[in-house]
Parts: structure tokens; C-alpha cells; sequence
């Protein structure tokens, strides 16, 4: 599988990464041999093999409805990068 | 020179010969005077460490001391640390102070032992050889121009150089057992739900697994006995009895089935690596076991599907990382994208932006089924490869990794060799099994590691079959020259 | 050309647990911004989801209340994009395998006429949190306490026809939810809320035109005029030769249209895939029958119980069973007066509930408690007042003046009953009007009115009507 620029740029896009004019070359060289890699995959005959998320088969365990968390705010806040009022800030966002 | 052991310091410490804090200092002293070349730790936390000695002082004042009590250890910076930076390896992480601790790190406060510092790590866990570090690579202290594998590789280049007893570290494709290997240590990598992921730094959720590093099989079963068992906060950690690891390290091999996967023994291995193995081989069958070839067909697969399934994962759980609430943010954003592109691509190291676009890609709309789903599939027909093989043998016997300790610079231009040198390690995580390597000797100078495979929750087989070895092998006492 | 309007909605409930449904922070409505949030709702490293069993209890009793198939097995999957008020960088959700699957409810249009809306299925997933748009140093500012917050997304089939239907079936969802007490219903602070897809096609046409999705319709009313304006936009498209794009349209209550939402430049690709962090969800026996053990009657259920029962109308009982409080305090009154259920249901659903819309208030904050409603029945019963004046009793109730019997007795409004005082009333009317009299014994019959007018105007309207006919009859054909 060989990836154009184009094809990088959306994937970046995607992933909300900037990439210079040299490093998507580079990275689509690169991401185009890995794909090519992984695509040994396709001649494995997997027909009637069930996917598996986890390898170990045990179902989820469920937590009581029971509030345990205290208010945190001072302590998280003091490592954001911008807050006001308790608030953390970003750039406008525009609606609508 | 021989240093001693977690049990042996256990000892010291209970006898009274010497002090947590006497102890602590020793460690510190070392770390200061010695990591200069080796870059192995990223946070030395010396100030804690020697409060927590204190404290572990007074619990044996009080004579309220358990096993562990006193003990230095390292934490891989992976593990959140509440107080202390916990980088992850990167630079998005470089300002991260934890407000809180990751359930290893608790365990083993509550044990009582004490943390030296934070150990270097590939960026984000992702690597083989700890080049992708913000902070630099860290050295093998077997060879200072060469790497002592990864991601773990900060915590086994600290145990390798004795600049602490024990170490934490993880494993999602070999992270463990490949750096030690590469650096001559003992490192297991317990069965996947058996330690708790709350507060690890999450790469790939379905496959990641904490475990311990240390110089002897014993002293990973002491640390598992702290690191092991089901946790309320981790979904995925599973509700198994935890047994007292150290209470079968001395049971007999008489009779153990140990399978050679004849996929592993090939053209692509080392012939010295090849022929230190068979030698490891020879002093199992004299302690009783019985050897037997098996097949694991799909395991050339391994590799390909991990580089879909572990990117994929990694691509939504970096996704958190925006510049917004913690870690880094770029300077003068204009805007929302601006903020969002601009902290990532400053932040991210390159290959971790590589496994974020794989597998942005690969879960992306019309690839999903050709790359994710059919990756998810193969994972299924490996994890058949080895419940087929346990039905046969009890342990699966294997070199750790197909070469030794490579050049530092040597691989990083190229990923897919990179990627190759995990290739014995990765199918063990795909099927969420145990798996240790101990050291077994020297290919031209440089250590040589064997990798023990169990069956689901196994770990105690594995430490049992690592402690007999090391009881007739001396592997595990060496130290490198310098340290 | 005819066009038929094709209508599907995706409710959003939040469900009333405790705490949120992966962390252990509180979901109370209104704190300071980011004081309930936790690190697993802020989305920082390391931290982990941990499933709310109330969340599941609450999604299977939404699945047997719409007879729908419960999943044994369900997944939560990651929705991948980047939004300021999702910290993650995903949400989790339900995508493959909803833990609720297809089921119906019954919906009863204007004409009375019964309509089954299909449910396609019911899965849960994670609220976001809230970006305030106020202008902080030209910012904007971010609070994730809702974050985490479990939400039922309830997903219809395409099978409204009109926007009435649409709010019919919105509010039969919103009664389903009330009444299971799985989510308050409170559209104003968003804890009920909805989407509609709306497409139009020639009638006779079976494949479906191109949709638009709604949003901001968070009351009833918006629901109906948002949906009418875009099939009327949709229309006028289609007819001046347009197309209709496949959108997200945000509607303006204010200038009633809706407008698109701000472009975005690529498509969304949400990347789903199954959560890792989460082994699947396993709906066992024991959960289903607990959930069993703990469903209320459903308003379908109680409907036709009451038209049964109490031999109500369709419309009373319907009236009666939109919401479990109204039902409750309708049955309540019911036993507590003895009174005729039809005499209740009428004051329940007009009186009560006209004066209640007036206030703005739901019958839970009602003034007139059913102790009083049940004393004013019964003294309508039994004659002790007529309707017309328990109408100004009801006032006084209202406006909490006193019991039934004290207003009563304070305004003098209690009914003449005594046949001597009803005879002296009618003696002297008869005596005032002897011509009319002798034009009734002649024949003239329709003068039967006067006389009762005179006599009830006489007497301030408190006489007993019935016993004034007997008596008045009695007199004049004597």
C-alpha cells in the first residue's frame, strides 16, 4: 500500500498533526513501508476467525453508583496551561 | 563485583546491619556518580527517597517492617508519580507534575519501599531501543556506544549498573523482556489484567502490562507479590487469586515440558545467540525437564499485526494530549487547529507522530476492515498457535530477542528492522501471556536473554523454572566493568 | 407536486445516577465549573474507565419499558475527534453492539389514532462537557463537570410523518423515561434532549430523500416549529430545482429557520473502534430480572387500566398517565373521596392542570394537595355545594385560603338543602307572580325556567337544583 502526500496530509490532518513540506516526504516514505509491511496480513486465511479485542475472554466488571470523588480543581488547574475562573481556556471557538 | 540482591538487602535490613536511609544514600550516591553515562533515569527523587527511608525506618524501629520495607526501587516514567514529573519520555509530558499515584506506584508505597527516581523510557513506551526519548538515549552499561533496548530501557540499564536493586517497568510488545535481555537483567512480564494499568501512561491499552525488573527471578517474585493482583480502578485487570510467587521458586523441574517453537530456532538468529540457548537448554534437561519441538505457524504474523493493532490504540489514547488541561502547549495559538496541531507536532517526538498517523489510518473509514479488523483476526489465530502448544508443553523456551544490543544510531533510520528486533516478544503480548527473560550468557561480550513463555496466569511456573536456572547458572550476579 | 415528510429522531437522556458513568464524580446539576470533574473525567494519563452498574440497570429498564431486545452481550467503542469539551479526544460510546437493540412504543396522535414508532436501539455513552462561549481574554472558556455524565441515545426509525408525530413521539419517550425514573426530563438544563433527521420525497416514492439533521430543539415546541420550517425549506429546494445536502442544521428560534452549521472541511471520520480500556459489557439473567423486579406500570399499561377501571374516555386517561405524578394524585384523590373517577378526572385534567400550566408548575408542586381536591369532591357529591361554586372553592384552595370546609362555611357558599327553606323560596315566587302562574297551569310549560331563575337568584345560587325542580313541580302542578 503506497500513500500519497495527499493521503498523509489528511491522515495528519486527522490526527491533528503539522507536517513541513520535508517531513511528509519523509513520513510518506516511511508510513508507505510500514503499510507495505503489514500487508503480509492479507495472505493469512482468517475466513471464520473471530477478532479478538482482548485475549484474555472475561466480561466487565461494573462499579457501584456510589459518588467517591472530592472536588480537585486547585490541584489539577495548577499544571493546565491557561484557566480562568475555574475555566480552561482555548482559543475561540466559533458556533455555528 | 557482586552485589547483593533485593532478598539479600531484605535480609540486611531486617537484621539490622544496615539502615533504610544508609541504604537509600548508597543508591542515591551511585545514580550521581555513575548515570552520567548511562542517562538512565529522568527524575531522581532524592528528597522523597530519603523521607520514605526514614519512615522505613521507623516501621523497623517498631518492628512493623514487611519484605519489601526499606527497599529502593525505580519507578519507569510511565508510572504516575503523584508529586513528581512523570514525562512519559516526552516533551509533552515534560511539565507533567501527577496529582496522583498510579496503583503500582501505591502498591508499593504501601510495601513500604522507596523510590529512588524516575527511569528513562522510549517516548510514550514506543521503541526498541530508548532512542526515542525527549531526554535522550539511554546507554547499555555493557557497551556505552550501544543501546540497551526499550522502552524499558532506563529501568534495565539501572538494574544492569546496580544503580538500583529493582525497577518497574512495561511491556507491550517486549518492552520488557527485550531491554533485559540487551542489558543482562531478570524481567518478567506477567500475564496481560494480572498487574493494574490505573495511572500507567497508556500506548496500547489491549496489550500494555506492567511488571518487575530486577537481578534474580526471586526478586521479581518479591516485586510481583506487590505488583499483582485485581484493582477496582482497571477494568481490563482481572479477578484471579494472586499466590505467594516466592513460595514455588524452589519446586522441582522433574518433569517439565518445555517446548522449542521450531519458528524461533530459524535462519534470521545469531549463531552464537543460537548456540548459548541450546546450552541453557542443556541444563534444563539436567534439571529434569523434558524438551519438545513445537510450532507457533502464525507467529511471522505477529509483527505486522501488532504494528496495526498497538498504532491504532496509540492514536486515540494520545489523542488526550491537546495543550488544553495539562502538558505542553505551543506558544500563541491563533486559533483552535493552530492550538491543537502546533502542541502535538512540538510535543510528539517522531516516532510516536509515525505510530499516531499508522493508526489514524488504519482505523480510518474504508481501511478499517483491511487493516484493524483483519489484524484483530490474526491476533486470534496467534493466540490458537499458543493454546494448541500448552496443550503439549508447560513452558515455551525461546532467546528474548534475535540479536544482542545493537550500536546506538544503528536502526533508527529504518523502523521496520527496528520493529523486527521484538519478534519473539510480540506474539506473547498479542495473546496476553506471561512471559520472562533471564540472562543466559555472552555473545562477544554482550548479554544474551532467554525468554520463558507461560500459559495464562503462569507466573509462578515461570519464576519457579528462572530461579532453579539461576540457582545453577551465575548469569544473573554479573555486573559490568565500570559499575 | 405532493411531498411527505419523513421524520426519525435520536434522543439524548441523561441518566439519573448518582455518579458518572465511568468515574466516581458527583453528576449534580449546577456546581462551580470543574469542581466535578475528576482526572478520569479531565481525561488525564494513565487513568482509567470503570463502568456505573446504575447506568446498565437503568439502560435494560429503558429496554424492557419499549420491549426491545436487551443485548447479552454489548461493546463500547471509541468515537474519535478533537473538541474542546471532550477531553479525550473520544467519546466513549456504543456503536457495533448497543446494549438495548430493536424495540417499539405506541404513540397516540391528535385524532386518537394509535401510531408504532420502531426503535432501532438505545446505547449508552459519555456526555461532553460544556464550552462557554463568553468572552474570557478573547477565549473561550471550558467546564467538563458534565463530562462523563451517562447518557441513553434512543434512536428511532425513520417512521414519523409529520412534525405533531415527531412531538408525539417525543413526548411518549419523555413519559417512558419520567415514569421508569431513569432521566428528569428537564429539556431547559439538557438532561432530556433531541435530535431530528428530517427528509421530504414525493408521496409514493419508497426511497428516502436526502436528510438534514437538527439541532438546538430542546423544548416541544421547538421540536414542531423546527421540523415544519425546514420541510417547508426543504420543499421550496426541491421546487425551485436544488438539492438537499446531507447536513447538520442548527435552528434559530429566534428567526425561526435553520441555518447550516459552520462547514467543516473534511467529513467526519470518528474512527470507532472497540474501547480497549473495556472488556465487552455481559447483560446477565440476574440483571434483567432486577431490572424486571424494579419497572413501575407504564404508561401504555396504566391507560388502559384507568379507562378499565374507572371508566375513563381514551383522552382523560391519557391526560391522566402523561406523567406518574398526575396519575398518582389522580388515583389518590379517587380513593381518598369516593367521588365518581370520571368527576375527578374531570377537575384533574381541566381546573388543576389549566391552573398548574398558568404557574408554570408540575401537579408535584400543586397547592391543592389531594387531601383538599378530595374534600371538594366529595362535597360536589354530595351536595353539600354546586359545580359553579366549588370553581370559586377551588380558587380560594389554590390560593391557600383554608380547607374545604372553612371557605364553605366563611364565604356562606354551602347549598340550601332544607325542603322547608327550599318551599318558603318558591311560596314567595309564586306568590310575586301569580299571572305567569296561571299561564303555567294553562299550559304555557316553558315558563318552568323562570320560575327555577327567580328561585336560585333568590336564594344567591347555593339551592340544591334538583331538589328545586321536585319542589317547584310539586308546587305548580298542585
Amino acid at each position: 500500500m503506497s500513500l500519497t502526500t495527499t493521503d498523509v496530509k489528511k491522515i495528519a490532518h486527522l490526527a491533528r498533526l503539522n507536517l513541513s513540506e520535508t517531513d511528509l516526504t519523509t513520513y510518506t516514505e516511511q508510513l508507505s513501508t510500514i503499510l507495505e509491511f503489514v500487508e503480509q496480513m492479507s495472505g493469512a486465511n482468517t475466513d471464520h476467525i473471530e477478532p479478538i479485542a482482548h485475549a484474555v475472554d472475561v466480561s466487565q466488571p461494573l462499579r457501584p453508583d456510589v459518588v467517591t470523588e472530592i472536588n480537585e480543581r486547585d490541584a489539577f488547574q495548577a499544571i493546565a496551561p491557561q484557566v480562568e475562573a475555574g475555566l480552561y481556556l482555548v482559543p475561540q471557538v466559533i458556533e455555528g | 563485583m557482586i552485589y547483593k540482591t533485593i532478598a539479600q538487602l531484605s535480609a540486611d535490613l531486617h537484621a539490622k546491619k544496615i539502615s533504610s536511609v544508609e541504604l537509600t544514600q548508597f543508591f542515591i550516591d551511585r545514580i550521581k556518580r555513575l548515570d552520567g553515562s548511562l542517562n538512565s533515569f529522568i527524575t531522581l527523587s532524592e528528597e522523597q527517597a530519603l523521607t520514605a527511608a526514614k519512615q522505613a525506618d521507623e516501621h523497623f524501629a517498631k518492628n512493623k517492617a514487611g519484605v519489601l520495607t526499606g527497599i529502593p526501587i525505580a519507578q519507569k516514567d510511565i508510572f504516575c508519580t503523584h508529586g513528581v514529573k512523570t514525562s512519559c519520555g516526552s516533551k509533552m509530558l515534560d511539565n507533567f507534575i501527577s496529582p496522583y499515584d498510579a496503583t503500582v506506584v501505591t502498591r508499593f508505597k504501601e510495601a513500604g519501599t522507596v523510590m529512588l527516581g524516575k527511569t528513562n523510557m522510549d517516548e510514550f513506551a514506543m521503541g526498541s531501543s530508548n532512542e526515542t526519548s525527549y531526554y535522550g538515549p539511554v546507554k547499555n552499561p555493557w557497551d556505552l556506544e550501544r543501546v540497551p533496548g526499550g522502552s524499558s530501557g532506563g529501568s534495565a540499564a539501572a538494574v544492569a549498573a546496580y544503580l538500583a536493586p529493582g525497577a518497574t517497568a512495561t511491556d507491550t510488545g517486549g518492552s520488557i523482556r527485550q531491554p533485559a535481555g540487551l542489558c543482562g537483567i531478570s524481567g518478567l512480564k506477567p500475564t496481560y489484567g494480572r498487574v493494574s494499568r490505573y495511572g500507567m501512561v497508556a500506548f496500547a491499552s489491549s496489550l500494555d502490562q506492567g511488571g518487575p525488573m530486577a537481578r534474580t527471578a526471586e526478586d521479581l517474585a518479591l516485586m510481583l507479590n506487590v505488583m499483582a493482583g485485581v484493582d477496582i480502578k482497571d477494568s481490563t485487570s482481572i479477578d484471579t487469586p494472586v499466590p505467594d510467587y516466592t513460595a514455588t521458586l524452589n519446586d522441582s523441574l522433574q518433569g517439565l515440558k518445555i517446548g522449542l517453537p521450531k519458528e524461533f530456532f530459524n535462519e534470521g538468529l545469531d549463531k552464537d545467540i543460537a548456540q548459548i540457548i541450546q546450552t541453557a537448554i542443556k541444563e534444563y534437561e539436567k534439571l529434569g525437564a523434558t524438551i519438545h519441538e513445537i510450532s507457533l505457524p502464525n507467529s511471522a504474523l505477529s509483527i505486522p499485526a501488532y504494528y496495526v493493532i498497538a498504532p491504532a490504540e496509540c492514536s486515540s489514547n494520545l489523542a488526550r494530549f491537546d495543550g488544553v488541561r495539562y502538558g505542553y502547549r505551543c506558544a500563541d495559538p491563533k486559533d483552535l487547529e493552530d492550538l491543537y496541531k502546533r502542541s502535538r507536532s512540538e510535543g510528539f517526538g517522531s516516532e510516536v507522530k509515525r505510530r499516531i498517523m499508522i493508526g489514524t489510518y488504519a482505523l480510518s473509514a474504508g481501511y478499517y476492515d483491511a487493516y484493524y479488523l483483519k489484524a484483530q483476526k490474526i491476533r486470534g489465530l496467534i493466540r490458537q498457535d499458543f493454546i494448541d502448544a500448552f496443550k503439549k508443553v508447560d513452558l515455551i523456551l525461546s532467546p528474548t530477542s534475535p540479536t544482542t544490543a545493537f550500536k546506538l544510531g544503528e536502526k533508527t533510520s529504518d523502523p521496520i528492522s527496528m520493529y523486527l528486533s521484538d519478534m519473539y516478544t510480540i506474539a506473547v503480548n498479542l495473546a496476553g501471556l506471561p512471559g520472562m527473560s533471564i540472562p543466559a550468557g555472552y555473545a562477544n561480550k554482550l548479554p544474551v536473554g532467554l525468554q520463558l513463555v507461560g500459559n495464562l496466569f503462569e507466573e509462578a511456573k515461570l519464576l519457579n523454572a528462572a530461579h532453579r536456572y539461576q540457582q545453577v547458572t551465575d548469569w544473573h550476579t554479573h555486573t559490568p566493568e565500570g559499575f | 407536486m405532493e411531498w411527505e415528510t419523513v421524520i426519525g429522531l435520536e434522543i439524548h437522556a441523561q441518566l439519573l445516577t448518582k455518579s458518572k458513568i465511568f468515574s466516581g464524580a458527583s453528576t449534580a446539576f449546577g456546581a462551580e465549573p470543574n469542581t466535578q470533574a475528576c482526572a478520569i473525567d479531565l481525561g488525564f494519563p494513565g487513568v482509567l474507565p470503570v463502568l456505573n452498574e446504575a447506568a446498565a440497570h437503568m439502560a435494560i429498564k429503558f429496554g424492557l419499558g419499549v420491549d426491545a431486545e436487551i443485548s447479552k452481550k454489548s461493546v463500547f467503542a471509541r468515537k474519535n475527534y478533537f473538541y474542546p469539551d471532550l477531553p479525550k479526544g473520544y467519546q466513549i460510546s456504543q456503536f457495533e453492539l448497543p446494549v438495548v437493540g430493536k424495540g417499539h412504543i405506541d404513540v397516540q396522535l391528535e385524532d386518537g389514532e394509535i401510531k408504532r414508532i420502531n426503535i432501532t436501539r438505545a446505547h449508552l455513552e459519555e456526555d461532553a462537557g460544556k464550552s462557554l462561549h463568553e468572552d474570557f481574554q478573547g477565549c473561550t472558556g471550558v467546564d467538563l463537570n458534565r463530562a462523563g455524565t451517562p447518557l441513553l441515545e434512543i434512536v428511532s426509525e425513520p417512521d414519523m410523518r409529520s412534525a405533531k408525530e415527531a412531538v408525539a413521539y417525543l413526548k411518549a419517550i419523555h413519559s417512558m423515561v419520567r415514569y421508569l425514573e431513569i432521566c428528569d426530563g428537564n429539556m431547559q438544563e439538557g438532561s432530556f434532549r433531541c435530535d431530528a433527521n428530517v427528509s421530504v420525497r414525493p408521496v409514493g416514492q419508497e426511497k428516502l430523500g436526502t436528510r438534514a439533521e437538527l439541532k438546538n430543539i430542546n423544548s416541544f415546541r421547538y421540536v414542531e416549529r423546527a421540523i415544519n420550517i425546514e420541510v417547508e425549506r426543504q420543499i421550496a429546494l426541491i421546487e425551485s430545482g436544488g438539492t438537499v445536502a446531507q447536513e447538520t442544521r442548527l435552528y434559530d428560534p429566534n428567526k425561526n429557520e435553520t441555518r447550516s452549521m459552520r462547514s467543516k472541511e473534511e467529513a467526519n471520520d470518528y474512527r470507532y473502534f472497540p474501547d480497549p480500556d473495556l472488556l465487552p459489557l455481559v447483560i446477565t439473567e440476574d440483571m434483567i430480572t432486577r431490572a424486571k423486579e424494579d419497572m413501575p406500570e407504564l404508561p401504555q399499561q396504566k391507560r388502559d387500566r384507568f379507562m378499565e377501571q374507572y371508566s375513563l374516555s381514551a383522552y382523560d386517561a391519557n391526560v391522566l398517565v402523561s406523567s406518574r405524578h398526575m396519575a398518582l394524585y389522580f388515583e389518590t384523590v379517587v380513593a381518598e373521596s369516593r367521588a365518581q373517577p370520571k368527576l375527578v378526572a374531570n377537575w384533574v385534567t381541566g381546573e388543576l392542570l389549566a391552573a398548574l400550566n398558568k404557574e408554570n408548575k408540575d401537579i408535584s408542586e400543586s397547592p391543592v394537595s389531594t387531601t383538599a381536591l378530595a374534600k371538594l369532591m366529595e362535597r360536589i357529591s354530595d351536595n353539600t355545594i354546586s359545580g359553579k361554586l366549588a370553581k370559586t372553592i377551588f380558587e380560594s384552595l389554590w390560593n391557600q385560603e383554608g380547607g374545604v370546609d372553612e371557605i364553605i362555611e366563611q364565604k356562606g357558599l354551602k347549598q340550601v338543602t332544607d325542603t322547608g327553606a327550599i318551599e318558603a323560596f318558591i311560596d314567595k315566587i309564586l306568590a310575586d307572580n301569580p299571572d305567569h302562574v296561571a299561564e303555567y297551569r294553562s299550559g304555557k310549560e316553558k315558563l318552568f325556567g323562570f320560575f327555577v331563575g327567580q328561585a336560585m337568584k333568590a336564594s344567591g345560587g347555593k339551592m340544591n337544583p334538583q331538589q328545586l325542580n321536585e319542589l317547584l313541580k310539586k308546587k305548580l302542578e298542585a
